[in-house]
């Protein structure tokens, strides 16, 4: 197979932690050429071809991620049109499961990383804050599997939840205090009391079943 | 001073009590009771086995099923055969007392001391708050190994009165194993069913949904029982099962009752397991053998301890957070023995094991010395190996999205990845119970509601409890109220209705409006018939003003200037003089009509949508004002009530005399009167107001 051969290296420079194993990394070669049709680059339209993502409320903003160049660990912004394997597994790399042996600074940094990555899934415009804007988009997304329901349950919930996080952040607020929106700080100030460090993680280590694509 | 109860756990307490009263009864020379078997398996252990099952926390267990499976099941089979393998070794070696034990008495004796007990893990590891994970893994294995012990007791007490075991005895016997273990999940799921199902019709009849939920999970337990499968598992699948669905269904205070009344028996019949295990210690007959008893008790350890570590190093291959040493101690030394080891010993026969007694003083030995020992030292030590303990996070909003969030997100990337794992027939299992069960299952309006809402209304629901019940001015929770719509969204009208968030001014309207309405109430409440016991008048209007809510947005887009009077239903006489007797805003047109919150509506106002839902009822007389089908097309003009508070509308229904056919009835039934023009700004409510 021609179309660019699997690293046998470890892309060490991308991960500052140990990559995922050569057999993890066959596994995901075979699934990007299936996705990418045998071509060394995908495209967000490679994605719809996985049938079973069609059922899955946030598909955009994970399409999104892919090509979002601040996940890429590029210094640039904004998007990128197409991915290379590289890029694929920098992103795969984010959903690895915690080691045994990782001392409190690189669990800390695990888990800053992983949060960063969610954190720019839910800022869409990339200014680094989390509006209210984006905050009611994420959760309109969420109910968007219920055809039925208004946007107005929808925008309750965003501002409830926006005023939570507000009160745990900022604490006591004035009157006529604006709070701009939810920076990294304050997020990980949010999801301190959830490990996410055990929650965010896929496992690769079944290799047998593949699904197919169409 | 650290006082008794910091040192020593609730169950060395109980115990300790019961040998002081049954000494205190043999001493006074009557017999004390033992606890009976039957006794013990239909009324003392189901409640715990259903208080645990239904509260069970489902997304840890789950997530660690397989690991509490191999613990549950291998692990249980390890203990019961090494232990008996080496006790036999033992009686051998033992001396003219033991000799006579065979082989298969001691295997019967292994499997009956080798289970986990769910009670005593559950009356330790509750008072040392240790991490989810640990307490769901030890308590899930205690509850699971349930199978394995009645499928090994069952079977070697056969064997022990076969002539000859052949071999397909013992394959049969493992295959009896499967037909046991998913024989009693099945009949629990069956039964967790029909509850839900049952738990859709029951709107009118609020009072006995509770009962429902007990007695469906005791004839679970029951029929599992009956057919020798394992009712423990029948229980804890009935419980999960339903759980959803009939909480999705029943009333927030059949809910409450639920919840308590299970407390409360489980409660009950922990201290009497632990009270009668004393008591019985005093009564039974003891036939102590030093070489047994020790042994027994050290190769229990052992046992224990070589089977964690074992499993866990197997375990661990296939976990992604795997098990820390410090894990494995825990688990380890948190396997303790209790009064289930105790009944099944009670049932052995005489007639087949005259060594009964010898066998019930060894176990009474052992359980007590993991409840005393064990159970009084795991505090400190969880302090000193600084294991994990439980983190107090109160569930609040922002936790349920990103949980789901990162659900989907997982099972998006699972999917990328091609991978079919965890997360993937998690999300095709939610799928098929979104599409149909929850159909079938739960009442009306319920079944379509995503969880997410869901959530959120339970939240909203609490914190309005919450508010009513704080009744000062000043305990409002923190988190409500210094942060307000406009700290986020300054560009927003200040009367956007974000639930959480009441302003003070609202809070004092809902407060004075609950207390008139309050006291009324109580007034009015002289009937004890069953039938009048009708929904919470607050529940229902809360529930009520949420469709209604829905429906008026859908009415404003529409039709900017009519109002639609919503429709009530017919009810029999004495359904609505049960209303009239419960809801104390409705037919009381005479009384303290200057009380009533009186909304009345300016279509070009902005908050026209909200106010459409509380109306005041007209009074029986005739210059009522109902609109008729040609008022419609004009429309009515209403004024605006000031002080603005549509959160007065949050709680009360509006009353039954606003339905077109019942004001269309009153006005022919008495005199119309003149019919003032509705141009002149007359408002829809007589001069009540």
């Amino acid at each position: 197979a021609g179309t660019g051969g699997v690293p046998r290296a470890q892309p060490r420079h991308l991960c500052p932690f140990p990559a995922v194993t050569s057999e993890q990394i066959e596994h995901l070669h075979r699934r990007f050429k299936q996705l990418s049709q045998d071509q060394l680059t995908i495209r967000k339209e490679n994605f719809d071809s996985i049938p079973d993502l069609e059922f899955n409320p946030i598909r955009g903003k994970i399409v999104h991620a892919f090509f979002d160049k601040r996940n890429l660990r590029q210094e640039s912004d904004g998007l990128a049109d197409e991915i290379n394997f590289e890029d694929f597994l920098t992103i795969m790399s984010y959903f690895r499961p915690i080691e045994m042996n990782m001392d409190e600074e690189q669990l800390d940094r695990f888990r800053k990383e992983k949060l960063k990555f969610l954190f720019h899934m839910y800022d869409s415009d990339h200014d680094g804050k989390i509006t209210l804007q984006e905050y009611r988009n994420v959760v309109e997304e969420l109910l968007s599997g219920n055809p039925h329901l208004e946007k107005e349950s929808a925008r309750s919930i965003a501002d409830g939840a926006m005023m939570e996080a507000a009160s745990i952040c900022v604490g006591q607020m004035g009157p006529d205090q604006v709070y701009e929106g939810i920076t990294f700080e304050d997020f990980l100030k949010m999801w301190q009391g959830i490990d996410i460090e055990t929650k965010m993680h896929v496992r690769f280590l079944n290799v047998d079943t593949i699904a197919h694509c169409y | 001073i650290p006082s008794v109860s910091s040192i020593v756990p609730e169950s060395c307490l109980l115990i300790v009590v019961g040998l002081l009263v049954g000494g205190l009864i043999k001493g006074v020379g009557e017999k004390p009771p033992i606890l009976k078997s039957d006794i013990f398996f239909l009324f003392l252990l189901p409640p715990i086995i259903l208080d645990a099952g239904y509260f069970l926390p489902l997304r840890p267990f789950t997530e660690n099923l397989g690991t509490i499976l191999i613990f549950a099941v291998v692990g249980t089979l390890w203990n019961a055969f090494f232990l008996g393998g080496l006790m036999y070794a033992v009686c051998q070696l033992g001396g003219p007392g033991l000799n006579h034990i065979g082989l298969l008495a001691n295997l019967l004796f292994g499997s009956i001391i080798s289970a986990v007990d769910p009670v005593a893990v559950l009356a330790v590891f509750e008072e040392i708050h240790i991490n989810e994970l640990l307490h769901i893994l030890v308590f899930g294995e205690s509850l699971l190994n349930d199978a394995v012990t009645v499928v090994l007791y069952h079977l070697f007490e056969e064997f022990a009165s076969f002539e000859q075991v052949t071999i397909l005895d013992i394959i049969l016997g493992f295959f009896s194993f499967f037909v046991v273990s998913l024989g009693g999940v099945l009949v629990g799921v069956i039964y967790g069913v029909i509850a839900a199902f049952t738990s859709r019709f029951t709107s009118h009849i609020r009072v006995i949904e509770p009962l429902f939920v007990f007695l469906y999970s005791y004839m679970a337990y029951l029929s599992a029982e009956l057919f020798h499968l394992s009712g423990i598992m029948a229980l804890i699948a009935a419980g999960v099962v339903m759980r959803p669905y009939v909480e999705a269904n029943i009333s927030h205070k059949s809910h409450t009752t639920i919840k308590y009344f299970l407390k409360m028996w489980s409660s009950v019949s922990e201290t009497l397991i632990f009270i009668f295990l004393g008591v019985s210690t005093v009564a039974g007959h003891h036939y102590w053998n030093w070489t047994f008893v020790i042994s027994t008790l050290f190769f229990c350890l052992i046992a224990r301890v070589l089977g964690v570590l074992v499993l866990t190093w197997f375990i661990n291959k296939f976990r992604i957070v795997k098990l820390t040493p410090k894990d494995q101690f825990i688990i380890a030394y948190g396997g303790l023995r209790g009064a289930i080891a105790f009944s099944l010993g009670y049932l052995l026969d005489y007639k087949h094991f005259g060594m009964r007694d010898m066998f019930l003083t060894a176990i009474i030995t052992v359980i007590f010395f993991t409840v005393f020992v064990q159970g009084m030292t795991i505090r400190p030590l969880v302090d000193l190996l600084a294991v994990k303990k439980k983190q107090e996070t109160k569930r609040s909003i922002n936790e349920e999205i990103h949980t789901q969030f990162l659900d989907h997100l997982l099972t998006g990337i699972e999917d990328i990845c091609g991978h079919y794992g965890h997360h993937h027939w998690k999300d095709k299992l939610n799928r098929f119970n979104k599409k149909y069960v929850k159909k079938c299952l739960i009442a009306g309006e319920r079944s379509k509601e995503p969880q997410l809402i869901a959530f959120y209304h339970k939240m909203e629901m609490k914190q309005a409890i919450e508010l009513v019940e704080s009744g000062g001015i000043g305990k409002i929770p923190s988190a409500v109220s210094t942060v307000s719509i406009q700290n986020i969204n300054p560009q927003s009208l200040p009367l956007e209705r974000v639930l959480p968030a009441l302003s003070k001014d609202k809070e004092e309207e809902i407060r004075k409006i609950l207390r008139t309405n309050l006291q009324k109430t109580r007034q009015r409440l002289r009937s004890y018939n069953r039938h009048t016991l009708v929904a919470d008048p607050y529940e229902e209007a809360w529930n009520q003003m949420l469709l209604r809510r829905q429906k008026a947005r859908q009415l404003e887009q529409k039709m900017n200037n009519y109002l639609t009077v919503p429709a009530h239903r017919v009810d029999s006489p004495t359904m609505s003089r049960a209303r009239i007797g419960s809801d104390p805003l409705a037919y009381e047109p005479k009384e303290d009509s200057e009380n009533l919150p009186i909304i009345t509506i300016d279509p070009a106002s902005p908050q026209s949508p909200e106010s459409v839902d509380l109306m005041s009822e007209e009074p029986k007389g005739c210059s009522g004002l109902p609109p008729s089908p040609e008022e419609d097309e004009e429309g009515l003009v209403m004024r605006v009530k000031e002080p603005s508070s549509p959160g007065t509308d949050d709680v009360f229904t509006p009353g039954a005399s606003d339905s077109p056919s019942n004001q269309r009835m009153l006005r022919c039934l008495s005199d119309p009167g003149p019919r003032p023009e509705p141009e002149e700004g007359e408002p829809f409510i007589p001069k009540g107001q």
